[in-house]
């Protein structure tokens, strides 16, 4: 083209957006570089003043995360044998000897079970209950979503202690059970309204097609519908993960001993001799990393979701 | 290949009558269209023929068997639906060969019928290709190798040629027409435009408000249209009518309009005095300057060959299709001249056509 167009951008504004883009990413990623790079600081690197950006990196705050440490007497601590590993020699060299194992695996693994679980559970009575909504007459149909989506018209912890209350009763409390569903109870109105949107995007057609060419209604629901439905799903699922990943108030308030997820673990790390900055930012930044990755895995899902009908095919 | 019976089929979503008591008979190995403004419940039939709305009453027979109640799988028919409604994600081959897995079919023999049915189409170098990036011919054909590869009883195709573009519509109708003569397969075929349906089909229904109009061959339905609805459709420009009051007897051959007799089929009904419709076919109307029927030329449109001629007559306005090369000038007052034995006369009211003896044997609905 000879001259530019009207709607092709000039290059002074692609500088101008590019420059705007880059201020506000910088903005927003200032502080999770801060807590990344914290992760990596000694205990005195992390609080000195003014604020270190340039340091030495230790793994301090990664061993502090996943031991527990103690003070010993100097004597006991000069007759000690050399250290036999990498993280003791870290450890001892603040003056403490690892005394065992810290519960950050633990909670993690619970956040992941918990986090992944509901978001399963979510997706597929979402997906089954999306799909009937879209397709069938349901009697009552419209009262009924509307009932689904009131119930997200309130913070949820406004009933923490009615379900406090239930949980106990019940037997649920502080067990895995038991927050996979509350955060599948939460997280189910936005799945069915979600998936519900795009499931009547996908024309009835291809499963009439199936129907016809000799599949049953769930045959076509699972060939059909399902694999056209992917990117709503993904991006429906990224949803729900974020939510149950995320939920702070009542796993502090439902969980304790068993079940406890990692975001009320993370802040209750204290080093020896107050709070234990590295290894706080240190699990903050694992905790990142499952949510980062399942996003980056359904990102080409998740742009494509947010966009979903604004152009069609 | 199968006939299928359509008795007293009728279907109701909720208060709406979108099919009120249909009955017709398709003929094994006939093609046949099903045709009506949008509205009119042709989808709707063709759709419980296949089973994917269930009627609220009525039968459906297929090869005998009375399959209204049945689920479509369970029905043997295959459909081409309008936007092909081709599995996206899955390759041409796939989608093909979907019906046949669904059966259970060994792989070496679904791969053979699939490999069949694309030489007969001409597809066979695109069949590994993804459905995504097809042009609208191939999609059809694809569609089209769906639904034939499974030599089900009957073919449903719910107006398969309205996403393409007009000229290779033509050219798609004349294959699927060549395709169903060689394969001589019952065929249902839902359309809106009545130039494919007369083009196409051996059998038209002409439906209008959920109510079968008429039922016949295309030369019947368009020679002799047995409601005003049905006139007023078929043909290109519409049929003419000229309004008038009057009453007609058995036996009568000419009716009265304004003082000026003119001649028609033997009427075989008598009708008291009312609003009648004398109907007249564009191409039936001839100028001519000694007949005493009158008119004023408003207007003519050329076509090529003919042209249109619309004239302001004291009945109504009435179009005539004259050779091209005949001179008209607008404004003239010309006589006008009607086929005898072509016309039909509507009662207003009820917009049945009266009985002539032109139009015995014509199927109401």
């Amino acid at each position: 083209m000879s001259a530019h167009s009207v709607t092709e951008p000039t290059r002074l504004s692609k500088s101008i957006a590019a420059v705007l883009v880059a201020v506000y990413a910088l903005i927003t990623l200032l502080p999770l570089l801060w807590i990344i790079s914290t992760g990596f600081k000694s205990g005195p690197d992390s609080i000195s003043y003014p604020p270190k950006v340039v340091f030495a990196p230790s793994l301090e705050g990664y061993v502090n995360l996943f031991t527990t440490r103690t003070r010993i007497g100097a004597e006991q601590f000069a007759a000690l044998p050399p250290p036999e590993t990498w993280y003791d020699r870290i450890v001892r060299q603040s003056g403490t000897v690892i005394a065992g194992q810290s519960r950050f695996g633990e909670r993690f693994l619970n956040s992941v079970i918990i986090g992944f679980g509901s978001t399963f559970l979510s997706i597929f009575l979402g997906t089954l209950a999306a799909y009937a909504f879209s397709r069938f007459r349901v009697p009552l149909k419209d009262d009924l979503l509307f009932f689904i989506l009131s119930t997200r018209m309130m913070p949820p912890i406004a009933v923490a202690i009615p379900i406090y209350l239930m949980y106990r009763e019940l037997g649920l409390s502080d067990t895995h059970l038991g927050m996979i569903l509350l955060y599948t109870a939460v997280n189910i109105s936005l799945a069915v309204w979600l998936l519900k949107g795009f499931i009547d995007e996908i024309p009835r057609e291809y499963e009439e097609a199936a129907l016809i060419d000799g599949y049953t209604r769930f045959q076509a629901f699972r060939k059909v519908v399902l694999p056209q439905a992917a990117t709503g799903i993904a991006s429906t699922a990224i949803f729900c993960l974020i939510f149950a990943w995320n939920e702070y108030a009542f796993a502090v308030l439902l969980t304790s001993g068993n079940a406890q997820t990692a975001p009320p673990f993370i802040p209750t790390i204290i080093g020896v001799g107050g709070q234990d900055w590295p290894a706080v930012a240190a699990g903050a930044t694992l905790f990142l990393l499952p949510v980062m990755i399942f996003t980056i895995l359904l990102r080409k899902h998740l742009l494509r979701g947010i966009t979903f009908g604004a152009v069609r095919k | 290949m199968a006939e299928i019976v359509i008795r007293n089929l009728r279907k109701e979503f909720g208060a709406f009558t979108a099919v009120q008591g249909s009955s017709f008979t398709i003929a094994d190995g006939e093609f046949f269209m099903l045709l009506g403004p949008s509205g009119c419940g042709k989808t709707t039939t063709l759709r419980m023929i296949a089973g994917l709305e269930l009627p609220t009453s009525g039968e459906i027979l297929i090869d005998g068997e009375d399959v209204s109640q049945r689920p479509a799988s369970q029905r043997d028919i295959a459909m081409v639906f309008q936007m092909f409604a081709l599995y996206p994600h899955m390759t041409v081959r796939r989608n093909i060969s979907y019906p046949l897995v669904s059966q259970g079919l060994p792989r070496a023999q679904v791969q053979a019928k699939v490999a069949e049915v694309a030489r007969i189409l001409g597809i066979s170098d695109i069949l590994d290709k993804s459905v995504g990036g097809l042009s609208g011919g191939d999609r059809q054909r694809v569609a089209l190798g769906r639904a034939i590869v499974r030599n089900p009883k009957a073919f449903m195709m719910d107006e398969p040629l309205g996403a393409l573009d007009a000229e290779f519509r033509e050219h798609m109708a004349e294959e699927l027409r060549a395709l169903h003569d060689r394969m001589r397969a019952t065929t249902v075929y839902v359309t809106h435009d009545q130039l494919e349906a007369m083009q196409m089909g051996d059998k038209i229904v002409v439906m209008n408000h959920g109510v079968v109009e008429q039922f016949g061959t295309p030369q019947q339905i368009y020679d002799h249209p047995a409601s005003l609805f049905v006139a007023d459709f078929i043909g290109s420009p519409a049929m003419n009518f000229l309004a008038f009051h009057g009453a007609v007897q058995a036996g009568e051959t000419e009716v009265d309009l304004g003082g000026v007799r003119l001649a028609l089929p033997e009427v075989q009904e008598a009708a008291s005095p009312r609003d009648l419709v004398l109907g007249v076919r564009p191409e039936h109307v001839t100028l001519s300057d000694s007949a005493p029927y009158r008119g004023r030329i408003l207007a003519s449109e050329y076509l090529g060959t003919t042209q249109i001629i619309t004239l302001d007559c004291p009945h109504g306005r009435v179009k005539a299709r004259a050779p091209s090369g005949q001179g008209v000038r607008s404004g003239e007052t010309v006589g006008l001249s009607f086929r005898a034995e072509t016309l039909a006369l509507f009662d207003a009211a009820s917009g049945r056509a009266l009985r002539t003896a032109a139009n015995r044997g014509v199927h109401h609905g």
